[in-house]
């Protein structure tokens, strides 16, 4: 039995060591956040109050959590401008997930296809991007984009327009912008799915009468839907909460929720409202990942 | 003769095929078929006739091109050259949903997404068939292949069996004028695959089909095929019904490969008669049966069986001027193998060589059974020995 003990120790930790986390880097800054969403502004260091000390003694904690309340939430669903971000941002998102699911279904579809050598020669050229930093990316695309940038000679080289469009800061630019940062998130695990797929299924569709555009969908589609979950969760979730994109290559007259917080936070040093402006984003971002979660459960019970 | 059932003939139209091919000519032929990748040739110049109602099997060692064949057949592969006619139309290059042809996969290849019942119902809605004659067909498959109360399930809810079972009925539903099967009890264990070999058999009878079916099991090819081709090499090296592949094979590597047998290189001494003396290295003079086709001098193997060899204490007397009638090898027991219905004993020749004697053990008790360098006599006649070209 002794030698099981040795192993126990490190199997042990190695089970608690993500919960450790999750409450060291997720939970306890998640409930920092959560408090001051329940704060005031002020003028002082923090910049809101009340302001828990422990050394104050039992009535003054007592006292600063009645100094707590829901104001800041009640501010965000009053004032139009925090309902237009949460809009927009949304729209932004779920355009660019289409964008992404409709250009990264192919590629990888294609990827799948190549022949094992080639398949790892692609896998490199979708990573390869991330060699170089993401912000230096985004003012490439600036340089791209810019009046006299490269998109606009080719343009105008090749007589498809007559003078130079305007690119940067419009939506185009932003939508340029988030479809090439988050390509390579949507391709990759829907390529994990489809390269897994026994080719044989393919085969055997065809072989009870369907033709490809059927074979594709009645299919290799269904199969691949836990690859598209996957993909689509990690372009929806982060690009709902984006700032550098649109911030960059975006005009300014309409925000998304990340530059709303930011403007609250660094410009209007209103803490509170930031806070509770990310508190609501998070919940909108949870709905979506307990959707998924459940659909897999499902589909797994029903597997069983 | 195939007793066919009620609706094969209406689903066969169904098909856009003409059910009953004019009399003579084969349902499917295949016309010097060739097949290259990169610059392996997998098939090499392949013609076959296959007729209605065959149990056709095709045979070979892995790499042998069988299952590249299978698969231009099935349209998966397109021939580089030559013609595939089935029903006297050129369908080399059909795409497989063009086909009347259906396909039972190794592995099975269902689809793990549908359930038995969508599984089955498949090819039946691609076909465009009614709501109400779908559901009517995937009941009668369900029944065919014992699967009743199953049809909800999901394939990875199911033994590897049943699988087994839902794959032959989806290639079945559609009523094919071909069915393709690639290893199909490749998975399976050996009781189980045993009695599915029955049951395929019983199918094919009954249904009337056409089976051609792919696998490397010569036991399998013989027990359910009413005739096989042996592939090697991308060619067909012969095509025979299973007793013809086993009592005369064409060639030496063919022999071996089918069953198990003694070879014995030599080369033609004297003719006398219908008997040919081939004087061999390992077993001295051996009288053999002169073949079919008569062959001049030169080198020879010849190729006994191992159950056609019998074994005695003694040799078995001969009448006076009959002494060319048997051969007799003497030698001793140098290895015992027990097998249950039978065993195998192999016998060192005097003469230098090994020789496999199977023999069947008819009676419980051991009385005739061999020992250990017991000194015996092992013959054969000359019509048991093959002659074949070195």
């Amino acid at each position: 039995m002794s030698s099981r003990r040795i192993f126990a120790r490190p199997a042990r930790f190695a089970a608690i060591a993500p919960y450790v986390w999750m409450v060291l880097f997720f939970l306890v800054p998640f409930g920092f956040v959560l408090k001051i969403s329940l704060s005031q502004t002020a003028i002082a260091q923090p910049p809101y109050e009340p302001v828990f000390d422990l050394a104050a003694g039992w009535g003054a904690i007592k006292a600063a959590f009645a100094a707590l309340s829901l104001d800041n939430f009640r501010l965000l669903a009053s004032d139009d401008i925090y309902l237009f971000a949460y809009e927009r941002s949304l729209a932004v998102a779920v355009t660019a997930t289409v964008l992404l699911l409709l250009i990264g279904y192919p590629i990888a579809y294609g990827m799948a296809r190549l022949p094992k050598r080639w398949q790892a020669v692609a896998m490199v050229l979708v990573i390869v991007p991330f060699w170089t930093s993401f912000l230096i990316r985004i003012y490439a695309w600036i340089n791209i984009l810019q009046h006299d940038g490269l998109l606009n000679r080719i343009l105008l080289a090749l007589h498809l327009v007559s003078q130079p469009v305007v690119w940067l800061s419009t939506d185009s630019a932003m939508y340029i912008g988030i479809v090439y940062s988050y390509l390579p998130f949507m391709i990759l695990p829907l390529y994990a799915t489809l390269a897994k797929m026994e080719p044989m299924l393919e085969e055997a569709a065809s072989d009870l009468g369907a033709p490809r555009w059927q074979v594709f969908w009645l299919v290799t589609f269904p199969l691949s839907l836990p690859g598209v979950g996957a993909g689509v969760l990690l372009c929806f979730i982060p690009i709902v909460g984006e700032f550098v994109i649109p911030d960059l290559l975006a005009g300014s007259n309409s925000l998304m929720i990340g530059q709303t917080l930011w403007l609250e936070f660094f410009t209007n040093k209103d803490w509170p409202v930031a806070s509770a402006a990310a508190i609501v984003l998070l919940v909108v971002l949870l709905l979506p990942l307990l959707l998924y979660e459940r659909l897999q459960k499902r589909q797994l019970e029903q597997g069983r | 003769m195939a007793e066919e059932l009620p609706g094969t003939d209406v689903a066969a139209d169904a098909a856009g095929a003409d059910p009953h091919p004019a009399a003579g000519q084969p349902l499917l032929r295949i016309e010097g078929v060739a097949k290259t990748f990169g610059t392996f040739r997998a098939v090499d110049g392949v013609s076959l006739d296959i007729k209605a109602g065959e149990f056709f099997a095709l045979l070979g060692p892995s790499g042998c091109g069988k299952t590249t064949l299978l698969r231009m057949l099935a349209g998966f592969e397109a021939p580089d050259e030559g013609r595939i006619l089935l029903g006297g139309k050129d369908i080399a290059q059909a795409l497989p949903h063009e086909r009347p042809i259906n396909m039972m996969f190794q592995n099975y290849a269902l689809f793990p997404h549908l359930s038995v019942r969508d599984n089955i119902a498949f090819g039946l809605k691609r076909a465009g068939m009614a709501r109400a004659e779908i559901a009517s067909r995937v009941a009668e498959m369900v029944a065919l292949v014992k699967l009743e109360g199953l049809e909800k399930r999901k394939p990875d809810q199911l033994s590897g069996g049943q699988r087994q079972r839902v794959a032959l009925a989806r290639a079945l539903a559609r009523r094919p004028r071909l069915l393709l099967l690639d290893e199909p009890l490749a998975a399976l264990d050996k009781k189980l695959r045993e009695s599915t070999q029955d049951e395929l058999m019983e199918l094919q009878r009954r249904l009337g089909m056409t089976f051609i079916i792919v696998t490397h099991d010569q036991e399998e090819a013989m027990t359910m095929a009413s005739r096989i081709g042996v592939m090697k090499a991308g060619k067909l090296a012969q095509v025979a019904s299973p007793r013809e592949l086993y009592e005369a094979p064409r060639s030496r590597w063919i022999a071996e490969f089918v069953g198990d047998i003694n070879l014995f290189d030599g080369e033609s001494k004297l003719r006398d008669g219908h008997r040919l003396i081939i004087g061999t290295r390992d077993a001295g003079a051996l009288v053999v049966a002169e073949p079919r086709e008569p062959v001049g001098a030169g080198k020879f193997s010849v190729a006994i069986r191992p159950e056609k060899v019998k074994l005695s204490r003694r040799g078995p007397v001969s009448e006076a001027g009959h002494e060319m009638a048997i051969n007799r090898l003497d030698g001793v027991i140098a290895d015992i193998c027990y097998l249950g219905g039978t065993t195998t004993y192999k016998v060192k020749l005097d003469t230098g060589g090994m020789m496999q004697a199977s023999v069947a053990n008819s009676a419980r008790l051991d009385v005739d059974a061999y020992s250990l360098n017991q000194h015996v006599v092992a013959w054969f006649t000359p019509d048991d020995c093959v002659v074949l070209p070195s």
